[in-house]
């Protein structure tokens, strides 16, 4: 028996009498014989618990975790601080181990920390509707497209190149299916420079900050995709929404991103959630679910899934997506993590990123060999080309501890030198004047034999 | 008047200016006047409305919250289709691991070889388990890993030169399968069900030609159904060249019992939070990776976890005692692309890795066995209380891990519908089963005990379900009206979808 089964040989043989049948093997008839696996599948014997702890620590043990080092690494992912009442709420066997909350007399804990999420992401966008969660900052950015998709049917996105590598890349895989075509919006001086938009443009695709770090002007972008009678994606960065023009009151119709910086782990990528909001014309339009106010025949507030006509369960193939479970858990910790904050805290949060990544920005700067990629306004990352080869300036920094941040080559090759740079709220000064000196020293020396990796 | 409770008070309603959880670090650079590093135009000009409250609020509210939740740690939950086993209590402890945990997506793979290699290791369990070797981790959810095999099947099709334009899906399908096949710019076309419940072999052949790209099948089926045709469902599929897609959902019930890629299926996805254990988490996160077979192999997603050997040749065995390395291999000219951001949903790969390594091959068979067992232990239990001249099976057969009752009779004669079946069974602390669905089923019960219940648990249920039918016969209006004993009762759902309130009015 393994341990997380009950069935006694006892239990067995009772149960087989009561079915009527005389083995296990007779409740499989309906698997023709020539299907069956006649052999043990070729995995190890299970182990204890102990024993399978002792190897997954082993395994964790090889990974160098921003425990280990002294990190700048952002791209999408950031190492913020996760307070400790997050996990001491989201472990709750009330909240982990449930299901979409299909009976709402019996999942009220859920669905009201969905309509309290649903508000918080709100306030973040300046969107008026936001549903309960997507799976993630790129996917979501592709059913978004999808979104536009359906409301504009055009056949055009044009895409600017400040988006992440990774969401460009997720809309792309969709937009072949939909026979639609990308067009790309350069980058100029760090933001974005739209193109001639015609009327075939569907959505134009924006981020903000940029992958790059800048801010972009959303107010003159999305008035030149609505002159031409496009919609105006928006990836965002919920942190940096603290101190910046919400994109909804920028003439924003989808504001879309990546919910892990709000109290989700890095966890190597996932899970996080991501979040999705609209404006009022595209609800009915938006994926995933949403938690709504009601009564209940006493008259007693309570909250249900609504809206459900968008759905797959009940629409199938006139869905307007086919998510089912989506980020739940993961999204519950973003609104706790934002009650956390609060309306204060976020902005005082948000104020000692924009003045630590300032200090960072202007001590490596003054390093020879290193200069600005760009000099638009940033809140926590910024980008810098060295005159070393990244790669190699990335490894001797390593080596003295700090990981000084992601090699912008493999996505930019225009950027080959770029280095980009992350500062989060657990990168004190230090940390940074550690960079500083780590990166000088690492610019500095001359190209030569140096432990690179793969 | 004092409230009895302010239980449903929103943390926005508990919100009062000036309180607060967070205390920043201090500011150690410095100062520089914010016009000058972000100016004015680009700034918001009111903070965002986020609630004001100090951690102990915090922590009583969303502890309070959590006690309007019925959960599975708490009790039965035979939700079809959902596989609600047991979450085992390890999991938690080794995804907390900071290596894990704490490690980020971009970090060099020199860095990374810990959390590649669990990668790698589940990419081959699961392969094994599909019975088709090549898998990727990729995708976020079963949805998603359907929109993966969807596009997959484009990819083949069209670098064959093919232009196909429709899928073929069961009337039993779930709603994600036809939904998916929209979203991967196909045309539905739905498939017919037999009266014992299979695939409808005639239907099948009619609508299967050159213009279907792919045959996307639950197999069991969401009726619980092995579908004993499946070698002809396999020659009717590809021999009209069709790529043949299993809808991982029910794969609890075959595990090491038969396999997939042997029935002839080309794609196969995973949910990670069914079979193998992710919690549920009120909805989410799940994981849905795809295997494939060889044919479909170069177009799966990019980036793929790889071991290469000392010679560095992709994912052959390593030799000469050489340390494997593991990589992130992007040189992947005909993938589909990507469908989401880094490398997956790993938090989920460490506890379906841990899950696999703890009951190894013996235990997932002997998951599937017991899974089945309980089933058709329920299904006769329920039998023999007198319930199936009420609630009979839908398809009077053995069944597989989950089973299909239909309350049609019980409407007619008791006078309540399945949806208040369900309703009186929440006073009884048992999650209802899925219903109204398979939608061919009237008044459909979809039952799946998994098999980490007791024996005892299922005796339960099914005295329970004899208990509500035998209340409805002296009284109807109690399961009408049911629950009682829940925070609330009957919600207005329709009220909600006419006059959507979806967030809170701030001040």
């Amino acid at each position: 028996m393994t341990r997380y089964t009950s069935a006694t040989e006892a239990d067995r043989r009772e149960m087989l009498a009561e079915i009527g049948v005389s083995s296990i093997e007779d409740l499989f008839a309906d698997i023709p014989a020539s299907l069956r696996l006649t052999r043990p599948l070729a995995l190890d014997a299970g182990r204890s618990e102990q024993e399978v702890l002792a190897e997954l620590r082993a395994l964790a043990g090889k990974n160098v975790s921003t425990e280990d080092e002294v990190s700048f690494l952002g791209a999408g992912m950031y190492d913020h601080y996760i307070p400790a009442l997050i996990d001491s709420i989201i472990q709750r066997s009330e909240y982990l181990t449930p299901y979409t909350p299909y009976q709402p007399e019996i999942s009220q804990g859920g669905l009201q920390a969905m309509f309290e999420y649903q508000t918080a992401i709100c306030e973040l966008t300046g969107l008026p509707f936001s549903n309960a969660s997507v799976y993630e900052g790129p996917s979501a950015v592709a059913a978004a497209g999808y979104v536009a998709k359906l409301a504009t049917d055009r056949r055009k996105f044009v895409v600017s190149r400040g988006v992440h590598p990774h969401a460009r890349e997720s809309l792309a895989t969709l937009a072949h299916a939909w026979k639609m075509e990308i067009t790309e919006a350069p980058l100029s001086d760090g933001v974005t420079e739209l193109p001639q938009l015609d009327d075939d443009v569907a959505a134009v695709v924006l981020s903000q900050p940029n992958f790059l770090g800048a801010v972009e002007d959303l107010d003159s972008l999305t008035q030149a995709a609505h002159d031409a009678g496009a919609l105006t994606i928006c990836s965002c960065d919920p942190l940096p929404l603290a101190l910046l023009k919400p994109p909804g009151e920028c003439g924003v119709d989808i504001a879309v991103g990546e919910g892990q910086t709000l109290g989700n782990r890095l966890d190597f990528g996932g899970p996080s959630f991501g979040f999705f909001a609209v404006t009022e014309p595209l609800l009915r339009r938006m994926p995933g679910r949403i938690a709504g106010e009601t009564r209940d025949v006493d008259g007693k507030r309570g909250f249900v899934l609504t809206l459900q006509t968008r759905e797959q369960h009940i629409r199938r193939e006139r869905a307007t997506s086919n998510i089912c479970t989506a980020q739940a858990l993961n999204a519950l910790a973003g609104v706790i993590y934002l009650s956390w904050l609060g309306r204060r805290g976020i902005v005082e949060l948000a104020e000692l990123m924009l003045q630590r990544t300032a200090y960072a920005r202007a001590r490596l700067q003054e390093i020879d060999g290193v200069e600005l990629l760009h000099d638009q306004p940033v809140v926590r990352e910024f980008a810098v080309r060295l005159s070393a080869p990244v790669q190699d300036v990335i490894a001797r920094c390593r080596q003295d501890g700090v990981n000084p941040g992601y090699a912008l080559g493999k996505d930019y090759p225009e950027f080959a030198d770029g280095l980009l740079v992350a500062v989060t709220e657990k990168r004190t000064k230090a940390d940074i004047d550690r960079l500083a000196g780590a990166l000088a020293a690492a610019v500095a020396k001359r190209p030569g034999p140096v432990e690179v990796g793969a | 008047m004092i409230r009895a409770a302010d239980d449903d008070l929103t943390i926005y309603e508990r919100s009062k200016e000036g309180r607060r959880a967070f205390v920043a670090p201090g500011l150690d650079v410095p100062e520089r006047p914010l016009d000058e590093l972000l100016p004015a135009a680009l700034r918001r000009s009111r903070p965002p409305r986020l609630p004001e409250v100090a951690e102990p609020e915090i922590v009583r509210h969303y502890n309070r919250l959590s006690k309007r939740n019925f959960d599975l740690d708490t009790g039965f939950y035979p939700l079809g289709s959902c596989t609600m086993k047991h979450n085992p209590k390890l999991h938690e402890r080794v995804a907390a691991l900071p290596g894990n945990a704490a490690l980020h997506p971009l970090q060099d793979p020199t860095r990374a070889q810990g959390a590649l290699e669990l990668m790698f290791r589940l990419q081959q369990a699961l392969g094994e388990i599909a019975g088709l070797p090549y898998v990727s981790l990729q995708p976020s959810a079963g949805s998603h890993g359907e929109l993966a095999g969807v596009l997959l099947t484009r990819a083949l099709h069209e670098d064959n030169g093919e232009n196909r334009t429709k899928v073929l899906t069961p009337d039993t399908a779930h709603g994600t399968n036809p939904a998916t096949v929209t979203m991967a710019g196909y045309e539905v076309v739905k498939v017919g069900t037999d009266d014992r419940g299979n695939v409808d072999l005639d239907d099948l052949r009619a609508k299967a030609d050159e213009q279907v790209a792919c045959l996307m099948l639950t197999n069991p089926s969401t009726l619980g159904l092995f579908e004993p045709g499946i070698e002809e469902i396999e020659q009717i599929v590809h021999g009209v060249g069709a790529t043949l897609y299993y809808d991982g959902a029910n794969l609890n019930a075959i595990m090491g019992i038969s396999r997939p890629g042997d029935m002839g299926f080309d794609i196969v996805h995973f949910n990670l939070h069914k079979t193998f254990t992710q919690p549920h988490g009120g909805g989410g996160p799940g994981a849905g990776p795809v295997a494939v077979s060889e044919r479909l192999e170069p177009f799966l997603p990019r980036p793929q976890v790889v071991r290469r050997g000392s010679e560095g040749n992709g994912s052959g065995p390593h030799g000469n005692g050489a340390e494997a390395f593991y990589d992130l291999d992007y040189d992947r000219p005909k993938s589909i692309g990507r469908l989401r951001g880094f490398q997956g949903n790993y938090g989920v790969f460490v506890r379906s890795y841990a899950y696999i390594r703890s009951l190894g091959a013996e235990g997932l068979r002997e998951v599937s066995e017991v899974a089945v067992l309980n089933a058709n232990y329920l299904l006769a239990r329920l039998r023999r209380e007198g319930v199936a001249e009420y609630l009979p099976a839908a398809y009077d057969r053995l069944c597989m891990h989950e089973f299909v009752l239909s309350g049609s009779p019980m409407k007619q004669e008791l006078k309540i519908r399945t949806l208040d079946l369900a309703k009186r069974l929440l006073d009884y602390g048992v999650h209802p089963p899925t219903v109204y669905f398979p939608l061919i089923v009237d008044e459909a019960l979809l039952v799946e005990p998994t098999e980490t219940e007791t024996r005892e648990t299922l005796d339960r249920f099914a005295d329970v379900i004899a208990e509500v039918l035998k209340e409805a016969r002296d009284d109807p209006e109690v399961a009408r009206n049911a629950p009682y004993t829940t925070p609330v009762r009957r919600l207005d759902e329709a009220g909600a979808a006419r006059r959507p309130v979806v967030r809170q009015p701030l001040d």
